[in-house]
């Protein structure tokens, strides 16, 4: 399969458009959690009771077609291959938990690959959308439309004390997590993010690195999201998560023209010695390629680097993932493989931009 | 710094835990970590369940000291059969039972995890919910009455009167 082939099956569609404050918002997402009345929660619940779940879902929405997101196709968790798991998780499409332990696990999804229902995940469903760029509202429009059509066949466990009721209680009420994943390169270059992680965190919101909880801050990209789900309304949560990213676009802007103005041939030779190495390199770590591609990211926002595309970053931080690399391939790789094969596939990459312009 | 555990390899992971307000500092490696299942961030075993089961654990000889009663009896879910030890645990519920099972435990656990709130605010499904939706209308309503009433707009009451008895009317032919 040739690279530009290769490359446009791996993205997802909904990455390819352009979204609002894209040099800053790489996505939105929100995130429902939903349970069935009178069923046990998948943690517990025997094959049978998973099943009866998996199928009472799938009977009224399988195959389906909801507004204009188009046709809900259904993915058994146990019918993929290791990798194809993997490349799933790498996409951010399932979380890493569903593929652990499935049992009768599975996921819903949109040809565009922006709406992606998982069923039997920690809670029997996970309603999530995805949005290039800064658009929680319109995600947030979105999953609860999917949430209506879902409620209007199958009875939501829900209370009027505890709203939504969900297997950990961190989810309860809204059972709503939005998200909004950034890049602040020079927040971290100016070190200000360390000053400002621990205020978000007072204000019920939490930033993490870009594979969820635990997970390490990759290549300077950040996952902001809110931590409470009970008490609040959607909305009121939403508008609170959005004020402080519009706030955090507002600094990282600012911050970047600092550098430019204060040091612009260091963030320069800073910029372009990343495009060197990715452009040149034999064998490159993950840890490394990402540093880079934000670098090389930097500079092109910041316009010091022309004729590479802005989507570099968001493309390359998942096709050099190691199950992509495996994928791309074709056969399981050792560490020392993958670094080859990172290397080789950015090299390309960046060689094929060059070629286009 | 060596990890405190082994006093081999280099310590890792350093976090700080807060009981009573007494502080403790741990700095271990990631094997020592591993071993005694605790957190390590990016192997994706540490979760937000370890954490839970932390403040659930310490939730009950707290309220056993404050209110002696005897709420012991409450130990099991009738619906799907989980111990509340072991959803101390796993820090997760087993079936939406299980919150009307435990509810004398949770609000705590709830007040400490989403910021001091413990009922729901947010939206209500459309269809099972429909009633409830109808309700909270009517309590608005009642409300703006009062506050109508209070600032002596004794005309646009009436309206409001009006329209909550209407409500009412149908709230009750409806179910």
């Amino acid at each position: 399969m040739s690279l530009e082939k290769f490359i446009s099956d791996a993205i997802s569609p909904w990455m390819k458009r352009e979204g609002p404050d894209s040099d800053i918002v790489l996505s939105s997402r929100i995130r429902l959690a939903r349970n069935l009345e009178n069923h046990v929660f998948p943690i517990i619940s025997n094959e049978q009771q998973a099943d009866k779940v998996n199928r009472q879902i799938r009977k009224h929405y399988e195959n389906q077609t909801y507004g204009n997101v188009g046709v809900l196709s259904y993915i058994d968790i146990d019918d993929l291959k290791p990798i194809e798991k993997r490349v799933l998780v790498e996409k951010h499409l399932v979380s890493p938990n569903l593929t652990e332990d499935p049992k009768y696990s599975g996921v819903l999804m949109s040809d565009e690959e922006h709406v992606s229902i998982m069923i039997n995940e920690e809670d029997h469903l996970r309603i999530q959308c995805l949005f290039p760029g800064f658009q929680l509202i319109e995600a947030l429009t979105l999953a609860s439309g999917i949430d209506d059509w879902f409620e209007e066949k199958l009875n939501y466990a829900f209370d009027e004390q505890h709203g939504y009721l969900t297997s950990c209680p961190t989810n309860v009420g809204t059972g709503m997590r939005a998200s909004v994943m950034m890049h602040l390169p020079a927040l971290v270059l100016t070190q200000k993010i360390h000053r400002i992680v621990p205020a978000i965190n007072q204000l019920g919101l939490v930033v993490r690195g870009i594979y969820g909880e635990g997970s390490e801050a990759q290549g300077n990209v950040f996952q902001v999201s809110n931590q409470m789900t009970l008490g609040k309304s959607e909305q009121d949560i939403i508008e609170d998560l959005r004020g402080v990213v519009i706030q955090l676009i507002e600094e990282e802007r600012s911050a970047r023209k600092n550098l430019l103005e204060s040091s612009r041939i260091q963030l320069e030779d800073r910029v372009y010695r990343s495009l060197g190495i990715l452009s040149n390199s034999r064998i490159i770590q993950s840890k490394e390629a990402t540093k880079c591609l934000s670098d090389v990211r930097l500079g092109i926002d910041l316009k010091l680097i022309e004729g590479i595309s802005n989507t570099i970053l968001n493309e390359l931080m998942i096709l050099t993932q190691p199950g992509f690399l495996q994928q791309y391939a074709g056969e399981a790789l050792s560490p020392d493989e993958r670094d080859i094969r990172r290397a080789t596939l950015i090299r390309e990459r960046v060689k094929l931009e060059k070629n286009n312009e | 710094m060596y990890c405190q555990e082994c006093q081999q390899r280099p310590a890792t992971l350093h976090f700080t835990k807060i009981i009573n307000g007494k502080k403790n500092e741990f700095h271990i490696c990631e094997q020592c970590a591993k071993e005694k299942g605790d957190l390590i961030p990016g192997s994706n075993s540490f979760s937000i369940h370890n954490l839970l089961s932390g403040l659930l654990n310490f939730d009950q000889p707290l309220s056993d000291s404050n209110n002696p009663q005897p709420d012991k009896q409450v130990t099991q879910c009738d619906q799907c059969g989980l111990s509340y030890t072991k959803f101390a645990k796993i820090g997760r519920f087993g079936c939406p039972d299980c919150y009307k099972t435990f509810e004398s435990k949770l609000t705590p656990m709830f007040k400490r995890i989403h910021g001091g709130n413990t009922s729901h605010t947010g939206k209500i499904p459309k269809r099972i919910g429909s009633e409830l939706i109808e309700r909270k209308k009517i309590d608005q309503f009642k409300q703006k009455l009062q506050q109508l009433i209070i600032q002596e707009e004794f005309e646009e009451a009436a309206k409001v009167r009006d329209q909550i008895r209407m409500m009412e009317k149908r709230f009750e032919g409806g179910s």
